[in-house]
């Protein structure tokens, strides 16, 4: 039904959203769970910073981790110390750059489920003996689930829409990082509308169903974080 | 009249007589042409009272634009295919289509002393991680970039380096930044006044590849238009020339 190239770019999108997911869901837990529990005055500025992505254009993502991360950016410097070389042009680049890209996608709706969890049941299960890493393993996760599934779906959507930020990053390279929304933008350019066409289609289906399943899973939150 | 009336129309004739003066030509304009056209948009404004307005991207946006009805009277393309197809599509006014510029080719990194003036050996060391160059399925650059190193006989040695950026001014950028080391780009984004702006570079002799012609052609709907003309007409002309050659084209 695809042509290989079509289909290279579908598997590659696919196997980037579920890293980036993955990663995704790691590392927000800990960041939503502080921001649903601090008092700190740090607070504010940390959900402001979290939310960034969702305001800057993709083109000012794109362009500052290409210079932060080439070999003169500090990024950059720091990958070569490390011995990784630098990030541009890799896959592990484009991870790294839709983690920070789709990170408000994952954390608000987790933080969110987090601060819906009342006090009283985890005072009730501390008074009980439960210690903290029981009552977060116990109690809030089975809790936020919602939370979670939310934030995942986001994620994994929101990268597979991904596009300024890797045509920045990416230098449009077969099965590394070429993924659909390149492709698509690349038989655009190349006056190639049907194959733009197919692509297309499958995005808009892929979209659609996406967001039937997050509304199917939180009927009554019909707000998105 | 009161005062508001005699206002209003003082503003209406003042508006009627600055459209019959000037017109106003909006131009959609090669990504890699930006520079020259801003120069030659001044020039052009000051000598006829013309207005211009201009556009830049790349040549397969505007193509797209120009076929679901955007609003431009002169298109300036980085290729000649384009110009040719809007023409076959009854888009453009027959036999206005010309070449007003040629692109030259440099392969450039911005390290000094990193690419020799007079020889492409850099290409057969491994002192480069990756080679930037636009992609040559959109570019007419990247297409001349990959005939050049077919004809060099290093394609196979080097493929597996190659980064392509979506256009000449992507590939540009990618090289800029230091992301590659090396990068075939248009001449026109590292020479100014006829020189080398920085870093080191090749540049390919014309023999390497196919010509680089970009064909400018006027739209349907400038057809009336004296001034999209005008601006045609003043593309052919030696000042024009002169400002060209100076970014590294030619006629």
């Amino acid at each position: 039904m695809f042509s290989d190239a079509n289909l290279t770019a579908i598997l590659l999108t696919a196997k980037l959203a579920s890293i980036v997911t993955i990663l995704l869901l790691l590392i927000s837990t800990p960041i939503a769970w502080w921001l649903a529990r601090t008092h700190c005055r740090a607070k504010v500025a940390i959900e402001a910073l979290v939310a960034m992505p969702i305001v800057l254009p993709p083109s000012v993502i794109g362009f500052y981790l290409l210079v932060a991360m080439g070999p003169e950016g500090p990024v950059g410097q720091l990958t070569q110390a490390l011995g990784l070389g630098t990030l541009p042009f890799t896959f592990s680049g484009l991870v790294i750059a839709s983690i920070f890209y789709s990170l408000p996608f994952v954390v608000q709706p987790i933080q969110l489920a987090f601060e819906n969890i009342s006090e009283h049941y985890l005072e009730a299960a501390a008074t009980l003996g439960a210690s903290p890493l029981d009552r977060f393993l116990t109690i809030a996760l089975p809790l936020a689930l919602p939370g979670f599934l939310t934030g995942g779906i986001l994620g994994f959507a929101h990268t597979v829409g991904e596009f300024g930020v890797v045509l920045m990053i990416g230098g449009n390279i077969p099965d590394v990082t070429r993924v659909v929304s390149v492709q698509i933008y690349d038989y655009v350019e190349a006056l190639e509308y049907d194959q733009a066409w197919e692509l297309s289609a499958i995005m808009i289906a892929f979209s659609f169903v996406t967001l039937l399943l997050l509304y199917l899973f939180n009927p009554n939150k019909r707000k998105l974080a | 009249m009161t005062t508001l009336q005699k206002y209003l129309t003082a503003l209406f004739f003042l508006f009627a007589i600055s459209n019959v003066q000037a017109q106003t030509v909006m131009v959609a304009v090669a990504a890699n042409f930006t520079k020259p056209m801003q120069e030659i948009a001044a020039a052009f404004e000051e000598e006829t009272g013309n207005k211009t307005v201009l556009s830049f991207a790349s040549s397969g946006k505007f193509f797209a634009q120009i076929k679901n009805g955007a609003p431009f009277d002169v298109f300036l393309s980085a290729d000649t295919a384009k110009p040719l197809a809007l023409e076959e599509a009854g888009l453009s006014v027959k036999d206005t289509r010309f070449t007003y510029a040629k692109g030259a080719l440099i392969l450039w990194s911005p390290k000094p002393d990193f690419v020799d003036s007079q020889s492409s050996d850099v290409l057969k060391t491994d002192q480069f991680k990756h080679l930037s160059l636009a992609n040559p399925k959109l570019a007419p650059y990247g297409l001349a970039a990959i005939e050049t190193l077919n004809n060099l006989s290093v394609y196979e040695d080097v493929a597996k380096k190659i980064v392509m950026g979506e256009n000449i001014a992507q590939a540009y950028q990618f090289v800029a930044t230091h992301n590659a080391q090396l990068g075939f780009v248009a001449l026109s984004q590292v020479m100014k006044q006829g020189k080398l702006s920085s870093g080191s570079g090749w540049i390919v002799p014309k023999d390497l590849y196919s010509p680089i012609r970009q064909d400018a052609v006027l739209l349907k709907k400038a057809e009336h238009n004296d001034a999209a003309k005008a601006l045609l007409d003043y593309l052919k002309s030696d000042k024009v020339l002169a400002i060209i050659e100076s970014y590294g084209y030619s006629h």
